[in-house]
């Protein structure tokens, strides 16, 4: 379980993060929503120790992780930003290898290499082992930095916007992906998402953040509700089940 | 299969190994033929009828032995500080002397020969590191204020610092009346290399083992620091050691036979492209790859006007200032076809 109490980041005057205090249960996939610069990003930022909070404190699993070397938390959790904007030249097996990196510290064991192999396979990115990342589309390169997030093989996996510069199939299958990670490998999923309809049909458990707050949590039959959604995004918004899942209709 | 980059066709099927062997081999028999390329009379028969005491010997020992060393070990330790350069400021057209980190050498050496003209060379190279080190640290310090995306961007900001920087050291060498040796400072020159002249470039080597040591740790950084910070890595640790590796090797090369342009971003962005980024795989080929081109161009500047000698830095710096620019197109027209 990550548990985070009166985490605060403020830059100046303006507190991106006000004081949030959070329980993400163990298992299972959570969706972060709100509306731009709600601090949803802010936020994974801090539970995954990329970013110092100004004040408060974070927990994985009983670990402070402000206090917890680097290395023992990088084999309890993973965080994948989108930082990529200059991609160095490696291939794709050498990106996913690091994934290792926290277990080996760069001499890998069969057992690192058979977890290589898992993750490639896993993302279907065999055939493309060991071409450079900047050879790559935009969603091939996605998957690789997804299967050395998985590759590292830690309970919880963060990401942030993992289906930006994604199309639409690519992005589905990226969250299919990520549902059959939880399912199938146990693993708690945590993402900061936009489209609150992937978030809808892929996720368990919704967290809406607005100004810096959660406004509300819960399951998702209880966040993709009109009057919640409404509220957080300060938009009609109407919601409809289509195949037996919630889906919003906020055009017009 | 068969990769084709920078133009050359790679026959995979040589394998990695063999063809890191193959650079070896073709590097020293460069090194081989710089021994024998100058104007006293050093061939294979004057060494065997002179013998041990005989004047080719003496040549052989006191200069060409050592004016090999010393191109092999400058030309294997600024290759690979380019390249450290590059991977810890996440851009592929940063060097030394691109950066401030020459320059700054250069102040430091001028400011010791001012205030401590009598300390031992070693002690000189120290402060010259030092120097060097809070010069690439002030100018990593201001690239924060720079929009890391603009790839040219970075490479101005150094160039003018290192201009900045520049002034200022020659404000002083000329009020102190060191025009001189500053100049043969900036100028890379091989040809005053003798016995007991150049044997600091050892560390020059020190700090090629030890970016091969830190490999990984210096390929991961070079992903950013998030991506560092995510597998359990101390970014800063990772960029001080980083730091303390180009502006070593910088200093050792700046004191012994002076600053050689260009050289730190052709070698490493070449092998970029043949091999890619992985430092573990790397090293070696910008080790090699550093020691023989800069032999080649050596030999060259020593042949094209012989008997007299062209300067290293002009050398590397016309060849260099070609395949730069052929590299700069090229990725221009890379990032056209999207």
């Amino acid at each position: 379980m990550i548990i985070a109490s009166e985490v605060t980041k403020a830059y100046g005057e303006t507190c991106v993060v006000d004081g949030v205090t959070l329980s993400l249960p163990k298992g299972g996939v959570t969706s972060i929503v709100g509306p731009n610069g709600a601090g949803k990003s802010t936020l994974l930022s801090m539970i995954s120790r990329l970013m110092a909070m100004d004040k408060g404190s974070v927990t994985v699993d009983g670990l402070d992780v402000s206090k917890t070397p680097g290395d023992v938390l990088a084999r309890r959790l993973s965080i994948l930003r989108q930082d990529n904007h200059m991609t160095a030249r490696l291939t794709v097996r050498d990106l996913v290898s690091f994934g290792r990196y926290p277990y080996s510290k760069g001499r890998l064991t069969a057992d690192d290499k058979a977890h290589i192999e898992r993750s490639l396979r896993y993302l279907d990115l065999e055939a493309l082992s060991e071409r450079f990342l900047d050879e790559l589309s935009g969603g091939q390169r996605q998957r690789a930095f997804v299967a050395m997030v998985l590759c590292q093989d830690t309970d919880y996996v963060l990401l942030d916007e993992p289906l930006n510069n994604l199309d639409m199939k690519h992005a589905m299958g990226m969250m299919k992906l990520l549902r059959q990670a939880a399912n199938d490998l146990g693993k708690t999923v945590v993402l900061v998402l936009h489209d609150i309809n992937f978030a809808s049909w892929y996720s368990d458990n919704i967290v809406a953040m607005k100004h810096g707050k959660v406004a509300a949590q819960g399951p998702v039959a209880e966040m993709i509700r009109p009057e919640v959604l409404s509220d957080i995004y300060e938009m009609d918004i109407s919601v409809h089940t289509i195949g037996g899942q919630l889906i919003s209709v906020y055009y017009g | 299969m068969s990769r084709r980059a920078f133009g050359i066709l790679i026959p995979e099927a040589l394998g990695p190994v063999r063809m890191l062997i193959l650079a070896f081999v073709a590097t020293l028999v460069l090194a081989v033929v710089s021994l024998f390329v100058g104007v006293s009379d050093v061939t294979l028969a004057t060494l065997v009828s002179g013998g041990l005491d005989g004047r080719a010997m003496e040549v052989l020992l006191i200069s060409r032995i050592p004016r090999t060393l010393a191109v092999v070990l400058a030309g294997s330790a600024l290759a690979i500080s380019g390249l450290v350069m590059q991977i810890i400021v996440r851009n592929r057209f940063v060097e030394p002397s691109t950066a401030g980190t020459m320059e700054s050498a250069a102040l430091g050496f001028l400011v010791v020969t001012i205030f401590a003209p009598g300390w031992p060379l070693m002690a000189k190279m120290v402060v010259s590191a030092l120097f060097a080190l809070a010069g690439t640290a002030l100018f990593l310090r201001i690239l924060r204020y720079v929009p890391l995306r603009d790839i040219l961007l970075v490479p101005l900001v150094g160039i003018m610092l290192g201009g900045v920087i520049g002034a200022v050291t020659t404000f002083f060498g000329y009020r102190f009346e060191l025009l001189a040796s500053l100049l043969a400072w900036e100028v890379g020159d091989f040809s005053g290399v003798l016995r007991g002249r150049f044997e600091l470039l050892w560390f020059g080597l020190a700090g090629t083992i030890l970016a091969y040591i830190s490999a990984d740790r210096l390929t991961v950084a070079g992903m950013g620091e998030d991506f560092t910070t995510n597998l359990g890595v101390n970014y800063k640790a990772v960029m001080t050691l980083g730091l303390v590796i180009v502006s070593l090797v910088s200093a050792v090369v700046l004191v012994t036979v002076g600053s050689i342009p260009f050289l730190g971003l052709i070698v490493p962005n070449v092998v970029s492209l043949l091999i890619g980024d992985n430092m573990r795989r790397t090293v070696p080929w910008v080790a090699i790859g550093g020691a023989g081109f800069v032999l080649a161009c050596d030999i060259l500047g020593r042949v094209i006007r012989y008997p007299y000698e062209i300067p290293i830095s002009v050398v590397v710096g016309t060849i260099g200032s070609f395949i730069f620019l052929y590299m700069l197109l090229r990725s221009k027209r890379g990032a056209a076809n999207g």
